[in-house]
């Protein structure tokens, strides 16, 4: 699981100094931001956009783009199940309704108890392992309803 | 000496448990006292045989899998490291038909070699490529690409050697070379495998082309959901630099070239080009308009050469071998090989080089050898989410650009996912427009508003209402999107929904089409 830290002004401005003079340093900025404190929080935007010179409307822009980026910290772990055609071919649509059964949550949500973020992604590029998961960037393939119900009892852990 | 095993990194391998089988393996060696050494190769592409181990003995190396950690006891009593007989033992790897019948140009390293080890490389014909790219300079070099045949092997088919000769000509302090890594297709894992388990040919065909055009930086965009290819290259790539085969004076020559691993952030839509340039200078993925064409205004406005990784990979061994030698394989305008990935309800899925012109026949009941689930083939989807949907009447198709054109299909990046009679083709069709309304970047309203009203039409239909109106407004809206779309995600999503349509229409409430109209 891993472990991340609260939101820093200093620690997050020391990450954009690093990283500014790179070409094109947005999206570097935003994937150290998010391994570093868990997400792209609000106070991210008009930091980034003061420091590289940006509009405050860029730099929310692009955070709001991309689907990786998020608003606020995930739940201790996150599960994702790809739900793209190699997986459909399996059966993966079952197991997503099977996880979402035993975690009481739809895709997109995260527990009541903060333990678990279930998430569809597509593709894994696990395709002739189908259907696959993710589990705190752990892969899983060739799932079946035991190794579905073994993956959210670990992330339940 | 100690033993040589292998046990692949590739994520597919250790998804289906092959680091377990790499910790029990040791463990039970070290307890009987055998003096063993694990490499961590690539996969050989077999993947319904993952973890698929190898022990190198003196006829070759002898292929055990799948196996489970839970066997290694059994196995290792058996010996196993004498290439000993066992149930799942399948004998030398190279004479296990599945890959005795593929030609391996782009593969020919993937999964034989340590992926990490640069000499591993060079003793396996790796860096030849660059040293006669060296000997005859960027000129011919562009002129060898393109003598080759090569096309973009991202799905667009677009001769390799005219985009670089385009760049090459047109001067500018600055040059890229971009990789297109951003492999979002379902049904695609060759340019993961190669990543994972050939780093070095990826980065010697940039070289290459940094090179022929006259760029001195290359990034390699590769999407976020790919952690251990971002890994694997970015350690191939401090061992290039830290060998003079990366940075100022490459191999001693007067040419410098720099890469750089850059992450995705989840948006499908990176993996078309000038959307994957735009977020590589920060910005929101915004399909650009062309022209002006990336060979002209690229990255940060220069002239870029932006290629998939298996084109660039495929790079190498046309300058080692010569463009004759690669064209030489193929068919009509297809020419060389195509690393094939098969996946999904296959039984034995994988990837599988060979050169263009076998069917589809041939690659999903002899190569696949049919479903997982033992039930008949109903459709095959070849070409990514945004590939058409194939019936079994329809497969003495040839793998080939223009015959799959002809058809109304795409090979896209040649991932085939097959589905057996199961299938709810309504749903499938539904799938590709929802799929494309999440991932549309906004930009034009073809693909940004015909997805959802696409998602919409096909619930009508699937409820019956007003079934004939409907299937006319959806075939209309596809058309819509097919020629008003700026790229390939909204022009080309109306191929998955008008082939379930054409193919199967039978799924949508309408009276099955009857077999002699099947061409």
């Amino acid at each position: 699981m891993p472990v991340f830290e609260p939101w820093n002004v200093d620690r997050a401005s020391a990450i954009i100094a690093e990283l500014k003079d790179r070409e094109g340093p947005l999206l570097p900025i935003l994937h150290a931001f998010q391994e570093t404190f868990g997400c792209v929080p609000e106070e991210a935007a008009p930091l980034i956009a003061d420091k590289l010179n940006l509009s405050r409307a860029e730099v929310h822009g692009v955070i709001t783009f991309y689907h990786d980026f998020r608003r606020e910290p995930a739940g201790r772990h996150v599960l994702k199940m790809c739900r793209a055609e190699a997986c459909q071919s399996m059966g993966c649509d079952t197991l997503i309704a099977r996880a979402e059964g035993k975690l009481g949550v739809s895709l997109g949500e995260t527990t009541a108890d903060g333990r678990v973020t279930f998430e569809p992604i597509y593709c894994l590029g696990l395709c002739a392992m189908a259907p696959s998961a993710m589990l705190d960037g752990r892969v899983v393939g060739r799932l079946n309803d035991k190794r579905v119900d073994a993956l959210v009892a670990e992330a339940q852990r | 000496m100690s033993i040589r095993v292998f046990i692949p990194r590739d994520a597919a391998a250790i998804a289906v448990g092959a680091d377990e089988v790499a910790v029990a393996l040791e463990k039970a060696a070290k307890k009987r006292g055998l003096s063993i050494e694990i490499v961590r190769n690539g996969s050989r592409g077999l993947l319904w045989l993952e973890p698929m181990v190898e022990v190198a003995t003196a006829k070759g190396r002898v292929a055990y899998g799948p196996l489970d950690a839970d066997d290694v006891d059994e196995l290792l009593d058996a010996g196993m490291l004498d290439g000993g007989a066992h149930r799942l033992c399948h004998g030398i790897t190279d004479d296990i038909p599945w890959l005795k019948r593929q030609t391996r140009l782009t593969f020919a390293r993937c999964g034989v070699t340590d992926p990490v080890s640069l000499d591993d490389y060079r003793a396996h014909g790796g860096y030849r490529g660059l040293e006669r790219a060296l000997a005859i300079g960027p000129e011919a070099i562009v002129e060898e690409v393109f003598q080759s045949g090569l096309r973009g092997r991202g799905g667009a088919g677009f001769p390799t050697g005219i985009k670089w000769r385009t760049v090459a000509q047109t001067i500018a302090p600055q040059k890229y070379i971009v990789c297109n890594a951003d492999e979002g297709d379902s049904g695609t894992f060759a340019d993961r495998m190669i990543m994972e388990g050939d780093p070095f040919v990826l980065i010697e065909g940039m070289t290459i082309a940094g090179i022929a055009v006259g760029a001195t930086k290359g990034y390699v965009y590769c999407r976020s959901e790919y952690p251990l290819a971002i890994a694997v290259m970015n350690d191939a790539i401090r061992t290039a630099r830290r060998c003079g085969m990366l940075g100022a004076n490459i191999a001693g020559s007067e040419y410098t070239f720099d890469l750089e691993v850059r992450s995705g952030a989840g948006a499908y839509v990176c993996g078309e080009e000038t959307s994957l340039l735009e977020s590589l200078e920060g910005k929101r993925a915004l399909v650009r308009a062309k022209p002006p064409l990336p060979a002209h205004h690229g990255l940060f406005g220069k002239p870029t050469v932006i290629n998939n990784v298996l084109s660039l990979a495929t790079v190498p061994i046309v300058l080692d071998k010569g463009a004759a030698f690669y064209k030489d394989f193929g068919m009509g305008r297809s020419r060389g090989t195509m690393p094939i990935q098969l996946a999904g309800n296959v039984k034995q899925g994988g990837l599988f080089e060979v050169a263009f012109g076998i069917t589809l026949g041939e690659l999903v009941e002899e190569i696949g050898g049919g479903t997982a689930s033992g039930r008949p083939v109903r459709a095959v989807q070849v070409g990514g989410p945004l590939g058409a949907y194939f019936p079994p009447s329809m497969f003495d198709t040839p793998f080939d650009y223009e015959a799959f054109a002809a058809r109304d299909g795409l090979i896209g990046h040649g991932g085939i996912v097959v589905f057996d009679d199961s299938v709810d083709m309504a749903k499938q069709a539904r799938f590709a427009m929802e799929f494309c309304a999440i991932e549309s970047c906004g930009k034009c309203t073809p693909c940004r508003i015909g997805s959802t009203r696409g998602v919409e039409t096909i619930d009508r239909i699937v409820r019956n209402e007003k079934r004939a109106e409907n299937l006319a407004v959806l075939e209309d809206l596809c058309n819509t999107m097919k020629f008003g779309s700026l790229c390939a995600l909204g022009g080309f999503t109306p191929y998955p929904v008008m082939s379930a349509l054409t193919h199967f229409p039978e799924d949508f409430g309408a009276a099955p089409k009857r077999l002699e109209a099947a061409e």
